[in-house]
């Protein structure tokens, strides 16, 4: 939990400190049970995610595929699995930070690191836990020539501000939410609006493909059937988009060009926040999952260490560990004292249960 | 056990004695066959594990299911004979097959 912000000194228009006893980087279902794990221990964290909700892979990349290894699940689906360890930490309020990706890790005093976002907030804590899987989920940038020389300027990922392209003639590509959605949103603002698919189907919902083929049959938009291959302009400007279609190459003159082809996972920023890496993985201990700095910890899929299996069993393993050293840093005065959920009343009374009525319940 | 033999955007040749009873994606990363990708381990959830399956064994190795022709849309230069090697199981009847690799894995 933050505290208010302190009076300091930053000066004005600094942004205000959040300050907090650990920083988890990455929601998926190891940065989750780490929660559980600090909680239980009176360790508050805030989790920062690029995704707009929890889960991490499981949530983005299979929701709805099974997952047949979780001790004590013979089956359960990557989401059911997501919101079942959003239950499970419900009592500890830890508090989330969706949509925004860890730009800078800096360790500025011994005992104390600052994280930045990309949204431009600050996070001052004891404790780091890189829980990043594979790094970060972020836009598949379809693989034509020269595409880098657009991006900013003619080729977006993602649109932030839909003013930025009123009077532009825009082409939408991609066949899923993300495309229909801005499509339609955009249809409006834009000078021209073009959807481009590689089929006549599309993944998205049939309610905004219904709208879209209505805005096509009275002449709003056009749709092509095709993929993109090649992009012609000069200087960053956009003049027409080259597409394989069924019966050979053909251009869609526009000026802006939005590819919406799903996500991807990168590494990312991991890569630039001056930690040792191995082979692109984090290397750590095996006793507390703790990198080479105090206070660093990885857990789950971005660590490595001699042994290390790729499973969520195994991050629910290392999160359990790296709690017991993160309490050292954070309550450095108190005794940590080993005890159960199933016996212990303090640790009920954290979780909001108690030893009569409610116990075998729910978690 | 049936081969198959991947071939590369560059034109390079890689034969495997493949397993039955388990995908083409399976065989390939089994086989350090480089151009698949496989991110997300075989859950048809990617699209990185995207071949062009050879003209004479299109009809042998058979049709896309709808899930997998969703994920063909996050593919690059998707085209007729595309498949996900993940969603096709080697069986005896694929002994000889030739796929291959695009370009690019995006």
């Amino acid at each position: 939990m933050s505290e208010p912000p302190k009076n300091n000194s930053n000066g004005a228009g600094a942004a205000d400190v959040i300050r907090t006893d650990a920083v988890i980087i990455g929601a998926g279902p190891v940065g989750l049970f780490a929660v559980f794990e600090l909680g239980l221990l009176d360790v508050r964290a805030h989790l920062i995610d690029i995704l707009d909700k929890p889960g991490g892979q499981c949530a983005e990349l299979y929701p709805e595929k099974p997952i047949y290894d979780i001790p004590g699940i013979p089956v359960i689906s990557g989401q059911a699995l997501t919101d079942r360890l959003m239950k499970q930490i419900a009592p500890f309020g830890a508090e989330f930070h969706y949509g925004e990706i860890v730009t800078a890790l800096e360790n500025i005093r011994d005992g104390l690191w600052r994280v930045e976002t990309s949204e431009g907030k600050i996070f001052e804590a004891p404790v780091v836990v890189i829980a990043a899987g594979g790094g970060s989920f972020q836009p598949k940038k379809p693989p034509i020539p020269r595409i880098e020389d657009y991006e900013g300027t003619s080729v977006f990922y993602a649109v932030r501000k839909m003013e930025a392209f009123r009077g532009r003639h825009v082409l939408v590509c991609g066949g899923g939410d993300s495309a229909l959605d801005w499509t339609l949103s955009l249809a409006p603002v834009a000078a021209s609006l073009s959807l481009m698919h590689r089929r006549d189907s599309f993944r998205a919902a049939p309610a905004s493909v219904g709208k879209m083929r209505a805005l096509v049959k009275a002449g709003a938009i056009k749709f092509y059937q095709g993929q993109p291959v090649a992009l012609h302009g000069g200087g960053g400007l956009l003049e027409s988009v080259e597409a394989k279609g069924s019966d050979g190459n053909f251009r869609v003159a526009c000026d802006i060009l939005l590819p919406f082809f799903g996500l991807t996972m990168k590494l990312g920023p991991v890569a630039d926040w001056g930690i040792n890496l191995r082979e692109n993985l984090i290397p750590v201990d095996t006793e507390k999952f703790e990198t080479d700095r105090a206070g660093l910890f990885a857990i789950g899929d971005i660590n490595t260490y001699p042994g290390k299996l790729k499973l969520i069993l195994s991050g629910f393993h290392e999160a359990a560990l790296m709690a017991q050293r993160a309490f050292r840093y954070v309550h450095p005065d108190k005794k940590l004292v080993f005890q159960y959920t199933t016996s212990s009343s303090s640790l009920q009374k954290k979780l909001g249960v108690s030893l009569k009525g409610t116990r075998g319940e729910g978690i | 056990m049936p081969k198959i033999t991947f071939i590369s955007h560059e034109g390079e040749k890689r034969q495997v004695e493949a397993e039955n009873g388990i995908s083409v994606m399976e065989n390939a990363v089994k086989n350090n066959i480089p151009g698949i990708d496989a991110d997300c381990g075989g859950a048809c959830a990617c699209a990185t594990c995207h071949v062009y399956v050879d003209e004479a064994w299109r009809e042998k190795v058979g049709k896309r299911a709808e899930m997998e022709e969703d994920m063909l849309d996050f593919a690059f230069d998707v085209r007729e004979n595309s498949r996900l090697s993940c969603q096709i199981e080697v069986r005896d009847e694929l002994d000889g097959l030739i796929v291959r690799t695009p370009e690019k894995q995006f």
